[in-house]
């Protein structure tokens, strides 16, 4: 049977806040245990929460990101569980009124098509504390720095198809809220979580399947393997005649397998109903206004600005600005070299391979705009082949200096004196009699052989496009 | 000097008649005395108490005194502060030291008063007899055998048994001015939002309001002028403009419309209250004050309100005493569940249990439309009556409660009747509005309290009203024996 994959994704995306989203307590990630935990944090008896405004305009930001509905009023509820890292035994949550409503974004798969993905809703909640288990011989260890710290809770539609598409959409998401700078999207620390709800059904079928939510996923990686392995286990169970649980699964990433956290039946009844220490947020129109005219360029009208002003293809020009630090480093080398095409092939080719190579952000690359800037400079001005300019590119990433110092002390310039490409051309030509016939009866596939044996004379130096005119003339006979 | 107003001693001070250090050691004497038999009093914080009466003579010395400085009061035990222990009267919190002082009485630290002590209360405020207390009962110094009304009966009874000029309390559902009445006391709830909550120990956070417990109007005034105002600690604290509530104290009340709900004045009134407070009316009609009946409708249907939202509202505040940060936790748990349920087992008293199990049930999935939803909106109803009588009178006048104080264990087995108790005082508290009570009389030999209902942000009104009754009543000025 074909099956048909549902996948909807919940991303808790941490707010970058000076302070956390109820206290004073600053946010900063790894400090000493408890040490970032106020009255409020602890939840004292008495204390009491007080709402962070620049919460509220990171999320509202977002919620214009994705051309969404602007709650005007938005309200706070109380989650109720028992858990020893959420010390007031509730979560502060949205329920019913979320700050932001229906919104979408739209993906590009890798063969350059598209599609948009509905965001159902953002919510504003407080993060809890973490349990430490390993430390503490038969006890648990509570830390308490994170409780509070804000989150933007962002829930899809189940409108994605593929763990593909999946991966698409949650880089997506991490494209824009880097982009209008409300959070790192640190993964690995945490700062952007994701839960995936999978299910299967036959396809054409319009009704759900069951599906399984996995918890706490924290990488672009171990989405896409561990949907990819939901979705498989989904349809050996039915294809066995079994039926699917609706429960809780945990990605074990070392196994690449999910396991049963808790089922549906032991659900907690959460019991929410609106806090009464906080008001309702009402916003209005110029607030919105004043958050719109404050947010940077955004991915999508980016993407159109590269296709009208450097005359990008949408890929290509999709590719480059999917993140702002991409994008920004590309516009560098642009401006220092000139030339917007040659400059997207570089960034997208050599520089990207060498990133993922690596495994380092563009942020961290050893190369700088400005000197890749400055090797497509000598491109264009003929002082290097394509090919010597990967060699000075090389040398670049093993940190020796700029492309002009390179080019001098490894004597990579190329030659473009036609007489000396002439007198190598004749020699070639002179220690080949046998293939100088063949061509001139017709083989014109050894043009090539020429080109090779000239360039080797050269040891890679002369001009190619000189090269090929010269030879093709000395050819002719 | 025990049975004086803040006023009075005020201007003893001043004049130097007596300082704040003998005035204050005359007080714990008092206490020393009185306590053991009345159980007013959770904690005496003495040695606090004289150096903060020192600091207070200091002031007065160099003539930089205000109203309050060097006056001895007492705070319920609601109110955390700072290294003193605040129990909220239950054994939960016996060992919790509070690390920081709440607005109420830090404003009234800051305004010089000396704190001679916390006051005992119902566990966590749940009560209207301060019987539900992990430390006793309090005893009404009236008649010893009887309650002092609660949840802020500690409060009460120490101010009536001349223990403190003044207390602090909170009232979530009457449980400033139903004590107040009960001990021929003045009370008042002001407007949800006029003082702040910050380190008042939540029960209800919709509904919990801080406020004075003294002698007179004139004294309420006082207190509030201290600890009303908008805190940026308290989200629910209205950032707008605080009266100078002693400026209109001797406003004549020529014209003011008073509207008495029929509703207060039906059956399950006690008839030598109903008595008492037509007096009242009688002289307030002599001071000017037209009277005339209004109807309250949804009156009756506040208990289910406020027996519904209050304990859903303390069903989750009250979930932080999980035993993992601080005050009781039980022995050697085995594991997490045991040490939730064998510390909240423990640490809390019936009533509480009673309470979050009654809230958890109204909040829970398949019963929150029911319950919570539709207590919900009969708030609102409550609130639109209210409204209503608004547009026709000034002030809403009736009994603090339908019966005087009852005696000790005498509603132990009968929660329910103890909840109907509230009838007059919760639908204030449902609406978010001022009340005050002031004593009006004696029935069976206890203090019948008189409630004036305001609109929002009209203490002022309550207290000039309240003083009026008072420069041509002498109630206020009865002691017990």
């Amino acid at each position: 049977m074909e099956w048909e994959t549902v996948i909807g994704l919940e991303i808790h995306v941490q707010l970058s806040t000076q302070s956390k989203i109820f206290s004073g307590s600053s946010t900063r990630f790894g400090a000493e245990p408890n040490t970032q935990a106020s009255l409020v944090d602890l939840a004292m008896p008495g204390a009491l929460p007080v709402f962070n405004a620049e919460a509220l305009h990171k999320a509202v930001a977002f919620g214009l990101a994705i051309d969404a509905e602007i709650g005007k009023r938005s309200v706070f509820d109380r989650k109720n569980y028992f858990y020893p890292d959420l010390p007031k035994g509730y979560q502060i949550t949205q329920m019913d009124h979320p700050i932001v409503g229906k919104g979408q974004v739209e993906i590009v798969l890798d063969d350059g098509s598209t599609r948009t993905i509905g965001v159902t809703r953002a919510h504003l909640e407080e993060d809890a504390g973490k349990s430490l288990h390993e430390e503490f011989e038969g006890q648990s260890g509570i830390d308490l720095n994170r409780a509070g710290t804000p989150l933007l809770e962002i829930v899809s539609e189940p409108d994605i198809r593929t763990a593909k598409e999946a991966v698409a959409y949650l880089r997506k998401i991490h494209s824009i809220i880097t982009y209008i700078g409300i959070s790192d999207g640190n993964m690995a620390e945490g700062s952007m979580r994701c839960d995936a709800n999978v299910s299967v059904r036959p396809k054409g079928q319009q009704e759900l399947g069951t599906r399984t939510e996995i918890k706490n996923i924290n990488s672009f990686r171990f989405v896409e393997k561990a949907i990819n392995h939901e979705v498989q286990r989904h349809i050996d169970v039915i294809e066995d005649g079994g039926s699917i649980v609706q429960e809780t699964r945990l990605y074990d990433a070392d196994k690449n397998e999910t396991r049963s956290m808790r089922s549906k039946e032991f659900a907690n009844d959460y019991r929410y109903f609106p806090e009464p220490d906080l008001l309702p947020v009402i916003i209005d129109h110029d607030y919105i206004e004043r958050v719109a005219e404050a947010l940077p360029e955004l991915p999508a009208a980016k993407v159109k600005r590269f296709m009208a002003d450097y005359g990008l293809s949408e890929y290509d020009a999709n590719v480059l600005s999917a993140s702002r630090a991409m994008a920004d480093f590309y516009e560098a080398v642009v401006k220092t070299s000139g030339d917007a095409k040659i400059a997207a092939n570089w960034c997208m080719g050599e520089l990207t391979a060498y990133l993922n190579r690596e495994e380092i952000e563009v942020s961290a690359s050893p190369i700088s705009a400005d000197h890749l800037g400055q090797l497509i400079q000598r491109i264009l001005d003929n002082t290097l082949s394509n090919k010597i300019a990967k060699q000075v590119f090389e040398a670049m990433t093993q940190g020796e200096g700029e492309p002009d110092a390179i080019i001098e002390a490894r004597g990579l310039k190329q030659v473009t004196d036609s007489s000396a490409i002439e007198a190598m051309i004749d020699d070639v030509i002179a220690a080949n009699p046998k293939q100088v016939e063949d061509y001139r009866s017709g083989k014109d596939k050894l043009f090539g052989f020429f080109v090779g044996q000239v360039m080797k004379a050269s040891k890679g130096q002369a001009s190619p496009a000189q090269v090929n005119d010269i030879l093709l003339q000395k050819l002719k006979g | 000097m025990l049975d004086k107003t803040i006023k009075q001693l005020s201007e003893g001070l001043a004049a130097g008649e007596f300082s704040s250090e003998e005035l204050t050691r005359s007080y714990l004497k008092a206490i020393e005395a009185k306590n053991p038999e009345i159980n007013a009093f959770i904690t005496v914080t003495s040695e606090q108490a004289l150096a903060q009466a020192k600091a207070a003579d200091a002031k007065l010395h160099e003539k930089q005194a205000g109203p309050l400085t060097g006056i001895p009061i007492a705070h319920k035990d609601i109110f955390c502060t700072q290294g003193v222990r605040t129990s909220c009267g239950s054994r939960m919190l016996d060992n919790f030291i509070a690390p920081y002082e709440s607005t109420v009485t830090h404003r009234l630290a800051e305004a010089g008063t000396v704190m001679l002590g916390k006051t005992n209360l119902d566990e966590f405020a749940m009560g209207s007899s301060t019987e539900s207390s992990f430390y006793g009962p309090t005893r009404n110094p009236w008649q010893l055998d009887t309650v002092p009304g609660g949840s802020s009966g500690g409060s009460a009874a120490a101010v009536a048994a001349g223990m403190a000029a003044a207390a602090t309390g909170t009232d979530t559902g009457g449980s400033i001015r139903q004590p107040a009445a009960f001990c021929g006391l003045t009370g008042l709830k002001p407007t949800y939002g006029r003082v702040s909550r910050w380190g008042m120990i939540a029960y209800g956070s919709s509904l919990d309001s801080g406020g004075p417990l003294s002698r007179t109007a004139e004294d309420a005034a006082i207190m509030l002028n201290a600890i009303a105002g908008h805190d940026p600690k308290d989200a629910t604290s209205m950032d707008r403009p605080v009266d100078d509530y002693t400026s209109r104290l001797n406003e004549p009340l020529k014209g003011l419309r008073i509207g008495l709900p029929k509703e207060y004045f039906g059956e399950g009134l006690d008839s030598g209250i109903a008595d008492v407070v037509h007096q009242a009316v009688a002289e307030l009609k002599q001071l000017g004050a037209v009277v005339k009946e209004i109807s309250l409708p949804r009156t009756e249907l506040s208990i289910p309100a406020y027996y519904i939202i209050a304990p859903a509202e303390a069903s989750t505040n009250l979930s932080r005493y999980d035993g993992v940060r601080y005050g009781h936790r039980c022995d050697d748990p085995a594991d997490l569940e045991d040490l939730y349920k064998r510390t909240r087992a423990e640490g809390f008293g019936a009533e509480v249990k009673r309470r979050i199990l009654v809230g958890t049930y109204a909040l829970s999935a398949g019963y929150y439309d029911a319950y919570y939803r539709k207590a919900q909106q009969l708030r609102r109803l409550i609130k639109e009556d209210f409204q209503s009588a608004f547009d026709q009178v000034d002030v809403i006048l009736g009994p603090t409660t339908p019966s005087v104080a009852w005696k000790v264990g005498e509603k132990d087995n009968d929660p329910v009747s103890m909840y109907l108790e509230d009838i007059y005082t919760l639908s204030v508290n449902l609406a978010g509005l001022p009340g005050l009570s002031v004593p009006c009389g004696l029935s069976q030999g206890l203090p019948v309290g008189l409630q004036l209902i305001g609109n929002y942000f009209d203490e002022s009104l309550l207290l000039n009203i309240g003083h009026q009754y008072q420069q041509v009543s002498d109630w206020h000025q009865r002691r017990p024996a």
